[in-house]
């Protein structure tokens, strides 16, 4: 909680690196707090160097395992490093179980190495509303390498492939159907993909079956917000001076830190293949389309919320209820009675 | 938009590795609304503290059985202290003799929960020692406009 805070030790903080500052800072970031405005202001320009890598896949895969290893092989290159871990938040309770760090705990101890954990807060598709905020505050507090495991929601998560530069994809043998478990856009999403669990006997037809999947998807493409949509953007065709990226295949048994060093070299690998083909740069621009784009939308629509009529809003809604008036009906009053009012404070 | 959580550590220190209880009460905080981030056993004080730090949370809770509660909690506190987290709440759960408690109270422990107390006591009591702490943290404060919330 954000209890009596100033702007200015608390920026001087995070950007001395101290972790007291860092973490507070965070709080105000994720609780939207009027102070984390002018601090995301004052830190920006310090941002944009950071290497992003968001670690996705369904529930138990071996994500947190896998980051615990990953951030480990990062401090033997001497490169600290920042863990988000996302888990979600009841949509019962509006409380959460955050247990990431169970798997962590071998990296306590390095002052290198800073974690936290966030609740998804409602919102869906695997991270929540202010991890990219999040992610700003860990960049200008100096960490080079910033991995974000999402939700384990098994699904296309999306989001993730439009918050970080890099994508793993974590999946495990044993889940049933394979070509079940890898569906809906995770090879789209995915620059790297793991089978954790190699230790499990059907881990070669997991493989195999990736592998059979990503042949058959050609032409590389990666998501892009666009105009307020998620596109799909074909890469452009390889060349010399552009070589595609081919996604890797990697197998893991993270219990027992077996493949990480692999998967750590695969990161560097593509970590250099996006800053020097320029990829880096149309990832950034779709990153922060995105972000600026989120917030015109999230204040118009608490403005919108604000000026419509509550009252004029409940009466409709009953009418609609008894099946008086259609909702497209009651949309449209609404907002006819929106474009006639002149805006607030106007 | 502005939403604050009331952020709780479940931690079990100490080197025995039953956990049951204390995750039974952590599921029970998530269930009570707040945001639990719970580190699993056999943790040292230096890695509660550290979690602590990183999570910024407002209420530390330690589950405990091992008999070793003298030797690690006053620790856990101490450390907090001197990292400037002196305001988190620290709570602790297990079977402690009454002697002790009055020792870990005097340490800076804020409640022990003997076996048996129902999560909802215990959510109850985070609740309002969490409001309580709020509201004397401002009282300090009078400049503080007080629009954080
Ligand atoms: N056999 C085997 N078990 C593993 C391996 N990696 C992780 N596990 C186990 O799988 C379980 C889940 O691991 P986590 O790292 O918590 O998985 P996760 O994907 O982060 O889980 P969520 O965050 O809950 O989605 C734990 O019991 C791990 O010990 C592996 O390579 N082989
Ligand atoms: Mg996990």
């Amino acid at each position: 909680m954000a209890r009596g805070m100033e702007l200015d030790p608390l920026l001087q903080g995070v950007l001395r690196g101290d972790r007291r500052a860092l973490a507070r800072a965070i709080t105000l970031v994720e609780n939207g707090a009027p102070l984390a405005t002018p601090l995301l202001r004052a830190l920006f320009p310090r941002t944009g160097r950071a290497h992003l890598i968001g670690i996705t896949g369904p529930p138990g895969t071996g994500k947190s395992t896998l980051v615990s290893g990953l951030a480990r092989a990062y401090r033997g290159q001497g490169l600290p490093v920042a863990v988000v871990a996302v888990d979600p938040t009841s949509p019962f309770s509006g409380g959460a179980l955050l247990g990431d760090r169970v798997r962590m705990g071998k990296l306590s101890g390095d002052p290198g190495i800073f974690i936290r954990s966030m609740a998804s807060r409602g919102s869906l598709g695997g991270l929540a509303a202010a991890t990219s905020d999040v992610i700003l505050v860990l960049e200008a507090a100096g960490f080079p390498r910033i991995l974000v495991e999402t939700v384990g929601v098994g699904q296309a998560e999306v989001e993730i492939a439009r918050t970080a530069h890099t994508t793993v994809v974590v999946e495990a043998p044993g889940l049933g159907d394979e070509v079940q478990a890898i569906k809906a856009g995770v090879l789209e999403i995915a620059d790297i993909l793991v089978v954790n669990k190699a230790d499990r006997p059907s881990a070669s037809r997991a493989v195999a079956a990736l592998e059979t999947m990503l042949h058959m998807g050609q032409g590389r493409a990666h998501p892009v917000w666009h105009h307020g949509q998620l596109m799909s953007l074909e890469a452009p065709a390889p060349s010399e001076t552009d070589p595609a990226w081919e996604v890797p295949v990697l197998r893991t048994i993270a219990t027992a830190g077996e493949g990480v060093e692999a998967l750590h070299r695969a990161l560097e690998r593509h970590r250099e293949w996006l800053w020097e083909t320029g990829h880096r740069e149309r990832r950034e621009q779709a990153r922060m389309a995105r972000a600026v784009e989120s917030r015109v939308l999230a204040v118009l629509g608490r403005q919108l919320r604000q000026r419509l009529p509550g009252g004029d809003l409940a009466a409709l809604v009953a009418r609609v209820s008894r099946r008086e008036l259609d909702p497209h009906t009651a949309a449209e009053t609404l907002l006819q009675g929106l474009t006639r009012e002149p805006p607030p404070g106007a | 938009m502005a939403e604050e959580k009331i952020r709780v550590l479940i931690a079990k220190p100490g080197l025995d590795g039953h956990d049951r209880g204390a995750k039974v009460v952590a599921r029970a905080l998530r269930d009570a609304g707040f945001e639990v981030i719970y580190t699993g056993i056999r943790q040292t004080p230096q890695m509660i503290a550290e979690a602590a730090l990183q999570e910024d949370v407002d209420v530390v809770g330690l589950s405990i059985l091992s008999g070793a509660h003298m030797a690690l909690i006053p620790k856990v506190v101490e450390l907090l202290r001197a990292q400037g987290q002196e305001d988190v709440l620290v709570l602790v759960g297990g079977i402690i003799p009454d002697e002790d408690v009055a020792k870990l109270r005097a340490a800076g422990v804020h409640r022990v929960f003997g076996p048996g107390t129902s999560t909802r006591e215990i959510a109850a009591y985070i609740r309002r020692a969490v409001a309580e702490r709020e509201q004397a943290s401002h009282a300090q404060q009078p400049d503080d406009p007080g629009q954080e919330g």
